[in-house]
C-alpha cells in the first residue's frame, strides 16, 4: 500500500550505525540503602505536608467568615487557596518524588507495529463491506437508494426549520437601522434621566446623554445600546463642519456614541483638539469636523444627532439619526 | 486474574474484585495490553498533560461554580453585602456572580481557580502545538491527532471567550458587543446571524443562557470527547520519541506506564493543580466588582482581553478603516472581515494543513516516530517561528493602548509600527531561523568531524601551537548524524526515450519546484566517509602539523 516514493538511491548510502542503548548508571539511592531510606522519609514528609494543607484549608473555611468588605474576603481567599495549594502540591511533589527517588528506573524498549492492518485483514475487511452490500441488496435498487438518501438529508428540516425561525425572535433586522430617538424628544443625562438645559453647559464640556423615557422602552437596554448620545460644547467658531445645516445648537452638539467600527462606546474625549478616542480600537473622530474619523480601524464618522431647544431651553432632538448607528452591515444603505 | 495466588486479606479483596470485574468486563485484555505500556520520557512532553489536568481542574472548578451561578439576564437591584454597587440595576448573571465572589466562602477562590486554569489550559495547548509543530509530531501516522488537536485549540478559544462573557460585567459586555460587530460584518448575512446569536438585537434577553449552554454544555463535552479520542490515538500511535542511542523508527524506549507514569503524571496533575490554586490565592483576575454591570454606555480604557484573545484585538486595531467599501449600495467592512475573519482563518488553517502540505511537498509516505530535532528542518522551523512572529506583533498590537500609556508613546506611531511589523517582522524571523539552523546544523557537523575543543594546547617542535580536539563519543555523535538528509524531490524526466511527453509531468514539475522551495539549501549530516577522512586528517595533522589545510570544511552547503 505505502508507495515509498522516495528511491532508495536518493538515500545515503554509508550512513552510521546506531550504538545501542548507553549503559544505565544507577541512583545513589540504589547503592546507599541509607540515601534510599532518606528518599522514602521525604515522600513520607510531603505526603504529611499535603494533609496538613487540607487542614488548614478547613480551619480558614470555618474560622474565617466573609463580610461585605474586601479585607475580609481577600483574607479568605489566601488562607483557602495557600491550604488548598499545599494539600495539592504535597501529594503531586511526593508522588512525583518517589517515582523518581524509588521506583525501578530501567528504561526498557518495546517493538512498534507498523500502523496498516496486514494485506489479508484488509481483504477481509473489503469482502465483508461487499458481503454486506450483496446481503443488503441495494446495488440492484436505485430507487431505494434515492429514497434513503433523500428521507435522511429532509429530516433535519424539522429540527432546523423552527430552530433558525424562532432563535432570532422575531428577525426584524430593520430595527438596526432606527434608535428610538424622534422629533422632540428631551436629551436627558446618563444614568439620571435629568433633562439638559443649553444653558446649563460650559464651552469644553461634555455629557453623556440618553433620550428621555428611556426606562419606559420595553427592553431598555436594547434602546440604549442604540441611542446613547455624547454632547459636547464647542467654541461655535471652532466648528468646521457638521453632517447638516442646523443640526447643533449655539456649538453644543451631539454624536452617537456607538463606534462606527465594531460598535464600542466611544468615551475619551481630548477636549484641545476636539477628538474623540474609541478605547477598544483607537478609532479617533473630529467632533469639530463632523465626527470625521481622523485615524484608527473605524471608517465612516460617527452618525450625528440633529438638536435643537425647546421652549424652556431644553435640549431635544430634532429627528432620529439620518442613518443606522454602530457597526457596518451589508444592506446599512439600503 | 484470578490465578493469583493470595496471601494478605487486602490481596484477598483485590483479587477477587479483579475476577468480578474481568468475569463481566474481560478488562483483563485491557491490563495486560496497556499497564505497562511504554512511554518516552522528556520534559517536552509534559505540555500536553499540562493542558490535559488544567482542563480537569477547569472541570472541577467549573461543577462548582454552575451550582451558584444564575445565567440570566433579567434586571435586579443589588442587595448584597458589597456596598459600593448596593441598589445598582444589574443582571441576575452578575449579581450571582457578585454572591459567588463575596458570600460563597471559597467561590471566590473557586472563580481564581477557573479563570487561572482557562489561561493555562491555553498556554499549554498553544506550547504544547508548537512542540509537535517543530518536532515533525505531526508526520504519519500523527495526521489525525495534529487535526483533532487543532479543533480543540479552537474549541478552547470558544469556551474561553463563552465563559469570560457570562458574568455580564461592563468589560466582557464591551467584549460582546465587539463579537456582534464582528459577526454583523459579515457579507449578507450579517445582520441576520447578529440576531441568530443574539436572539435579536443586541445585548437583548437571550445571550447569557444561549452562552451558558454553550459554555458548560457544548463545548466542553466535545473538547471531553476529543480529548478522549486524541489521548486514545496516543496509547494506538505508540508516543514519540526523541533521537539518541538505541531509540529508533521501530521501537519505544521509556518507563511503563503503571507504576513510573501513574505516580508522575498522577503527581502531576496534583502539582499543575496546586501551582493554579497558588495563583488564585495570590492573584487576582477578573474582580469584575470593580467593573460594574454592563451598561451600552461606559467602557473602561486600558481594557484588555484574555491574552489568547489579543491577537484578534490587535489585528482589529491595525486594519485601517479605508478598507471599508461600498459595492452597488451594500457595504462590505472590510477593515472588520479582513482582520476578524480572514486573517484568523490563514494563521490557523496554516497551521492545520501544514503535515498535509509538509508530506505533498517531501513526497514521504512513511511512518514517522523519531523526533525531528528542529534545526534540522529549516523550512519548517523557520516557517513556525516566523507565524509565532505574526502572532506575538498582533498580540502587541492588541495592548497598543497600554504600551502608549506606559511608555509616554504616541497611539499613532505606534499602531504604525505595528502596521509594518506585522508584514515585515515574519519575513525577518523567517529568514533568521533558517540561518541559525543552518548554522546549528553545520556546528553539529563541526563537532562530529573535529570533536570538543579540550583547551589542551599543544606545543610541536617545530614551534607551532594547535589546540588538542577530543572526539565526540559515539552516543554524542548519533545525535547530530541519525537524521536523513531532506532533498529537493527528485522526477522522472519530462519525456520518455521516445521522446513522448507524459502525463502529470506539470504537477510533478511543480511539486519539485515547491520541495526545492523547502529544502535546496541546506547542511547534511557527516557520513562514516567524511567522519573518516577528518579522523584521517585530523591525525595526519597532529603529527606533521605543516600539512595543507583541512580537506573535509564544517559548513557545506548543498546547492545542487
Amino acid at each position: 500500500m505505502s508507495t515509498v516514493e522516495r528511491d532508495e538511491g536518493t538515500q545515503t548510502p554509508d550512513r552510521f550505525e546506531d550504538p545501542g542503548l548507553p549503559q544505565h548508571t544507577p541512583r545513589r539511592g540504589d547503592l546507599d540503602p541509607k540515601q534510599n531510606k532518606k528518599s522514602e522519609r521525604i515522600v513520607l514528609a510531603l505526603f504529611a505536608l499535603s494533609s496538613l494543607g487540607t487542614v488548614g484549608f478547613l480551619v480558614a473555611y470555618f474560622a474565617l467568615p466573609t463580610g461585605g468588605d474586601a479585607t475580609t474576603i481577600f483574607r479568605s481567599n489566601v488562607s483557602l487557596g495557600l491550604g488548598l495549594a499545599f494539600a495539592l502540591l504535597g501529594i503531586g511533589a511526593a508522588a512525583i518524588h518517589w517515582s523518581k527517588a524509588i521506583m525501578n528506573n530501567h528504561e526498557r524498549v518495546e517493538a512498534r507495529h507498523p500502523m496498516a492492518s496486514p494485506p489479508e485483514v484488509r481483504e477481509a475487511a473489503v469482502k465483508n463491506l461487499t458481503d454486506g452490500t450483496e446481503d443488503s441488496r441495494i446495488s440492484r435498487r436505485g430507487l431505494l437508494k434515492t429514497a434513503l438518501v433523500g428521507s435522511v438529508a429532509l429530516f433535519p428540516l424539522t429540527i432546523l426549520v423552527p430552530l433558525v425561525g424562532e432563535v432570532g425572535e422575531d428577525w426584524n433586522v430593520g430595527a438596526l437601522k432606527h434608535t428610538m430617538w424622534r422629533k422632540g424628544l428631551k436629551l436627558t443625562v446618563d444614568p439620571s434621566g435629568r433633562p439638559i438645559k443649553a444653558s446649563d453647559l460650559q464651552v469644553g464640556s461634555v455629557v453623556h446623554v440618553i433620550p428621555e423615557g428611556l426606562d419606559e422602552a420595553e427592553h431598555p437596554l436594547d434602546e440604549k445600546a442604540k441611542a446613547v448620545v455624547l454632547l459636547v460644547r464647542l467654541n461655535p467658531d471652532d466648528i468646521r463642519s457638521e453632517q447638516g445645516d442646523g443640526w447643533s445648537y449655539e456649538g453644543i452638539i451631539a454624536f452617537s456614541k456607538i463606534c462606527t467600527h465594531v460598535g464600542c462606546p466611544v468615551a475619551l474625549y481630548e477636549q484641545q483638539t476636539h477628538h474623540l478616542l474609541c478605547p477598544c480600537h483607537q478609532s479617533t473622530f473630529d467632533v469639530a469636523d463632523g465626527a470625521r474619523v481622523v485615524f484608527g480601524p473605524a471608517r465612516r464618522p460617527l452618525p450625528q444627532l440633529p438638536i435643537a431647544v425647546d421652549d424652556e431651553g431644553y435640549l431635544v432632538a430634532q429627528d432620529d439619526f439620518d442613518q443606522p448607528i454602530g457597526a457596518s452591515f451589508w444592506e446599512r444603505l439600503r | 486474574m484470578s490465578a493469583h495466588t493470595t496471601t494478605t486479606p487486602t490481596a484477598k479483596a483485590a483479587g477477587a474484585t479483579a475476577d468480578w470485574l474481568d468475569s463481566r468486563t474481560g478488562v483483563g485484555y485491557a491490563v495486560k495490553g496497556l499497564a505497562r505500556k511504554l512511554f518516552p520520557e522528556h520534559w517536552s512532553f509534559m505540555l500536553g498533560e499540562i493542558a490535559l489536568y488544567s482542563f480537569i481542574t477547569l472541570l472541577i472548578s467549573g461543577v462548582f461554580l454552575t451550582l451558584f451561578f444564575v445565567p440570566s439576564m433579567n434586571e435586579i437591584h443589588y442587595e448584597g453585602p458589597w456596598e459600593a454597587l448596593a441598589g445598582a440595576q444589574m443582571s441576575e448573571a452578575y449579581a450571582s456572580t457578585l454572591r459567588l465572589s463575596f458570600e460563597v466562602r471559597g467561590g471566590l477562590l473557586m472563580r481564581q481557580v477557573h479563570h487561572w486554569a482557562a489561561l493555562v489550559f491555553m498556554a499549554a495547548i498553544v506550547t504544547h502545538m508548537m512542540r509537535v509543530f517543530f518536532t515533525g509530531a505531526f508526520r504519519k501516522p500523527r495526521e489525525v491527532n495534529w487535526i483533532i488537536g487543532f479543533v480543540l485549540l479552537t474549541l478552547g478559544l470558544a469556551a474561553g471567550f463563552s465563559g469570560y462573557s457570562l458574568p455580564d460585567d461592563v468589560l466582557s459586555g464591551n467584549g460582546l458587543r465587539i463579537a456582534e460587530g464582528i459577526t454583523r460584518a459579515v457579507p449578507i448575512l450579517g445582520s441576520y446571524a447578529a440576531y441568530f446569536i443574539f436572539g435579536g438585537e443586541f445585548p437583548g434577553q437571550d445571550l447569557i443562557p444561549r452562552l451558558y449552554m454553550v459554555h458548560i454544555l457544548l463545548v466542553p463535552g466535545l473538547i471531553l470527547a476529543l480529548v478522549g479520542l486524541h489521548l486514545a490515538f496516543v496509547f494506538l500511535h505508540k508516543h514519540t520519541q526523541f533521537p539518541g542511542s538505541g531509540r529508533s523508527n521501530s521501537n519505544v524506549v521509556g518507563y511503563p506506564f503503571f507504576p513510573i507514569y501513574v505516580a508522575k503524571a498522577g503527581g502531576f496533575f496534583f502539582i499543575v493543580f496546586g501551582v493554579i490554586s497558588l495563583m488564585a490565592a495570590t492573584m487576582q483576575i477578573n474582580p469584575i466588582w470593580n467593573y460594574g454591570p454592563y451598561d451600552p454606555s461606559p467602557v473602561s480604557a486600558g481594557a484588555q482581553p484574555d491574552w489568547y484573545m489579543l491577537f484578534l484585538e490587535g489585528a482589529l486595531r491595525l486594519m485601517p478603516g479605508q478598507a471599508e467599501i461600498v459595492i452597488g449600495g451594500f457595504t462590505i467592512p472590510l477593515n472588520v472581515i479582513v482582520p476578524g475573519m480572514i486573517l484568523p482563518v490563514l494563521l490557523l488553517g496554516s497551521l492545520a494543513i501544514w503535515p498535509f502540505l509538509e508530506a505533498y511537498v517531501t513526497g514521504d509516505r512513511r511512518e514517522h516516530h523519531v523526533l525531528d530535532r528542529p534545526r534540522n528542518v529549516p523550512f519548517r522551523t523557520a516557517f513556525g517561528v516566523s507565524l509565532l512572529t505574526a502572532f506575538l506583533v498582533l498580540v502587541l498590537a492588541g495592548s497598543n493602548d497600554l504600551l502608549a500609556t506606559h511608555f509616554n508613546l504616541s497611539i499613532n506611531d505606534i499602531t504604525w509600527a505595528f502596521r509594518v511589523l506585522v508584514l515585515v517582522a515574519p519575513a525577518i524571523a523567517f529568514w533568521v531561523t533558517r540561518r541559525l539552523c543552518l548554522s546549528l546544523q553545520r556546528k553539529d557537523r563541526e563537532l562530529v568531524l573535529h570533536g570538543h575543543e579540550s583547551a589542551r594546547i599543544v606545543r610541536f617542535a617545530s614551534g607551532e601551537y594547535v589546540e588538542v580536539h577530543t572526539p565526540l563519543d559515539e552516543h554524542e555523535r548519533w545525535i547530530r548524524v541519525q537524521h536523513e538528509p531532506l532533498r529537493p524531490a527528485v522526477i522522472e524526466p519530462a519525456e520518455d526515450a521516445r521522446g513522448v511527453r507524459r502525463t502529470g509531468y506539470r504537477k510533478d514539475r511543480f511539486r519539485q519546484r515547491l520541495s526545492q522551495v523547502f529544502f535546496e539549501e541546506r547542511v547534511e549530516p557527516v557520513t562514516p566517509s567524511e567522519y573518516a577522512a577528518a579522523q584521517a586528517h585530523r591525525l595526519h595533522a597532529e603529527i606533521e602539523p605543516d600539512d595543507e589545510p583541512a580537506q573535509i570544511s564544517a559548513g557545506s552547503v548543498h546547492q545542487d
